[in-house]
């Protein structure tokens, strides 16, 4: 119990924590909107964040970007590693969706089935970047951790006077990233017409059918929406933390997935919520007790959190947000 | 009589197994049975190639075979949750932590718990809980996890289930990781008591060289939860746990109190998973937190569904399939993952009701498929 850490510090645990949640808030997108459409956990969603974060690599290899390059080049780089990343991301859950789901969506499958073909996707994907490349190509593929260059060095730009608290561009560049991401999404489900398909599927699939909403479309949107919100995640992480890895997804994953269940899965501004809030509580309580027990920590609020609103933080309702 | 005969032959084999008369059925059992006892000293030339241990590099055939029958235990209890009451536990692996760690923490005598005790009561260092007594300890620890893990979330939906049951598994993971005073940590508990037994050729009889007695040991266990789990199945509470699976409303409103019968599947999948952890142990001798990722959940999962939840012969095939093939090719190890997901996918696409299913499950899928058939025809 270290209730004087958590004070003093508290500013500086507040942005971490904001950092931290703004990333799992984003991977929780793609859970909640696959969640509300289809009522279905895409268990490789996880890997679709992972290979966002090679697509950074890739396009930093690429183009040859390294640390300690002129403004402009910083600037295409990482415009041009956003892109890939959501390309990336995009792409792969669109193929997971076609390989996975959709075949046993056309026989009618319990949920169950789905969640197993799930975790065998995240499987082979995880294996690909772990193994098939590297058999392949070598490295950097492998399982071992892979250093990003830290195109984007980190470099205070203001203090917030009177608490003395240093806010970097990369911090200010992730916080801001995702929220105005967030609004983008959510402005879009809620205002194009696109988006109103999604809604009323998400309220009611055979009524949205007979109204001439193609389900499968839908469908598809949503996998290529989620996809690359992860693949902005995939970008903001490696700025922040400089590293990949082959089963980099499976702890993002799970803490996002706890994100969305927390704000209420199926509901965008719910993943907001949740992901702050989980960033925060764990960030908050690893400074009180101690960071070895910080998936506990997640864990433990999750259940507490459901056995009081057992739909999350602010509800389900993918389709009930401003019907 | 001939056509008798052919209705017979057009029979599939399940079918035929059950119009048999009673006494081939018994025969045909105790064969099967008497084979699986047998099979450690499998040496005849074409079932041969089945064995694990043909090249040098391979692993232990007995032991390979007690794994693959301490799997089938998690797989039986595992299939009470999900086959039977239809509940998504994805912690199962947290259970078999909890029995592995009951007999660990009680039945070592270098383990802290036993250490504290022998200080607290004066007790010579040789002294630890027998291992008789460890048995009900770890039976009461994993059914008591088992409840209070399912009391609060019992009540909450399949999907928020799965979550919740998935951190759990974690949480006892780091648990036993991080709590040293308790459980020595990363570092693991050694000493881990086998059951008490003659002394062969100064040997305990439960040793580390000769697995096959460790096999024999687990599969007269296994034989015995498949007994009594066939005995559940269909009784008064295996026929509300169906009732709950296919419509939780319905069966409400027949008066099948569903939360206390959900509670009741999860209680019993605990007891058997942690049963299954204390054989694993004991077996092991030592025990380690890394021993219980919640990868190992995914695959007791794979088990269940891979072979045909809901139906006893498909969750062994089920369980000895995932643990036996990864052991018998074992030189490709760097590709099995990769494998193994590939196999995930593609038998869950080409069967989504399993490789044997139960004929209840065969039909309810047959009726979905039919559903989702028409709903596509009428758009």
């Amino acid at each position: 119990m270290d209730f004087n850490n958590l004070i003093s510090g508290l500013d500086r645990h507040t942005l971490d924590g904001i950092t931290r949640g703004s990333i799992y808030a984003l991977v929780a997108l793609g859970y909640t909107m696959v969640y509300g459409v289809m009522k279905l956990i895409n268990f490789a969603h996880s890997e679709v964040f992972m290979v966002g974060t090679w697509a950074v690599l890739g396009t930093y290899t690429v183009i040859g970007a390294t640390a300690g390059d002129g403004l402009g080049m910083v600037i295409a780089a990482t415009v041009l590693a956003l892109l890939a990343a959501m390309l990336a991301s995009a792409g792969t859950a669109l193929a997971v969706e076609r390989i996975a789901y959709r075949p046993l969506r056309k026989k009618g499958a319990p949920p169950l089935i789905f969640l197993i073909t799930g975790i065998g996707c995240s499987m082979v994907l995880v294996e690909i970047f772990g193994q098939v490349l590297r058999v392949f190509f070598g490295r950097p593929f492998g399982r071992v951790t892979v250093n990003i260059p830290s195109v984007l060095e980190t470099k205070t730009v203001f203090t917030i006077p009177g608490i003395d608290l240093a806010v970097s561009n990369t911090r200010i560049l992730i916080i801001v990233g995702a929220i105005v991401m967030m609004l983008a999404l959510d402005a879009f489900v809620n205002k194009s017409r696109l988006g109103r398909g999604v809604r009323a599927v998400a309220q009611d699939p055979d009524t949205a059918s007979l109204m001439g909403v193609n389900q499968e479309r839908v469908i598809m949107l949503v996998f290529v929406l989620g996809g690359a919100m992860a693949g902005v995640a995939a970008l903001l992480y490696t700025v922040q933390y400089d590293i990949t890895k082959f089963d980099i997804g499976f702890i993002i994953g799970l803490k996002a997935f706890t994100a969305a269940v927390l704000g209420g899965i199926g509901n965008l501004r719910g993943a907001l919520v949740g992901g702050l809030f989980l960033g925060l509580v764990e960030v908050y309580a690893s400074a009180v007790w101690d960071s070895s027990w910080t998936n506990v920590y997640a864990f433990v609020v999750l259940v507490v959190v459901l056995m009081f609103r057992p739909t999350g933080l602010l509800g389900e309702s993918l389709g009930k947000a401003r019907a | 009589m001939s056509q008798l005969t052919a209705a017979y032959r057009g029979l599939r084999i399940g079918d035929r197994w059950d119009a048999a008369p009673k006494p081939v059925r018994w025969f045909g059992l105790l064969l099967v049975v008497a084979f699986a006892y047998y099979l450690p000293y499998l040496n005849i030339l074409p079932f041969a190639y089945i064995r694990t241990d043909l090249t040098p590099s391979g692993s232990d055939w007995a032991s390979v075979l007690f794994l693959v029958v301490v799997y089938m235990i998690v797989a039986v209890g595992l299939n009470v949750v999900i086959g039977l009451a239809g509940l998504l536990d994805l912690g199962y692996v947290g259970f078999y932590a909890l029995g592995a760690y009951s007999i660990a923490l009680f039945g070592s005598k270098s383990s802290p718990v036993v250490e504290a005790l022998q200080v607290k009561f004066g007790l010579s260092e040789e002294w630890a809980v027998p291992f008789a007594a460890c048995i009900p300890i770890a039976i009461v620890m994993s059914l008591v996890a088992g409840v209070i893990l399912g009391a609060p979330t019992l009540r909450l939906r399949g999907d928020y289930l799965a979550i919740v049951t998935l951190g759990f598994g974690e949480i006892i993971r780091i648990t036993a990781r991080n709590l040293d005073g308790v459980t020595n940590g990363a570092a693991g508990i050694t000493q881990v008591p086998t059951p008490p037994g003659p002394e062969i050729d100064g040997r305990q009889f439960f040793n580390t060289i000769d697995a096959e007695r460790w096999y024999w040991l687990a599969l007269t266990i296994l034989i015995l939860i498949i007994w009594l789990a066939r005995r559940l199945e269909h009784s008064r509470v295996g026929r509300a746990w169906l009732a709950i699976r296919e419509d939780e409303d319905a069966a409400a409103v027949m008066g099948v109190a569903g939360f206390k019968f959900k509670l009741w599947a999860f209680a019993i999948g605990a007891t058997l998973g942690g049963f299954a952890g204390l054989l694993f142990g004991s077996k092991q001798q030592y025990v380690e937190p890394n021993a219980f990722m919640v990868q190992l959940s995914f695959l007791f999962v794979a088990m269940v569904v891979i072979g045909g939840s809901g139906n006893i012969a498909g969750v062994l095939l089920g369980a000895f399939l995932l643990t036996y093939l990864p052991e018998r090719f074992r030189e490709f190890v760097e590709w099995r993952p990769f494998a193994f997901g590939v196999a995930l996918v593609a038998v869950m696409i080409l069967r989504p009701q399993g490789l044997v299913p139960s004929r209840r499950r065969a039909r309810e899928f047959e009726d979905r498929r039919h559903e989702a058939e028409e709903a596509a025809a009428d758009v």
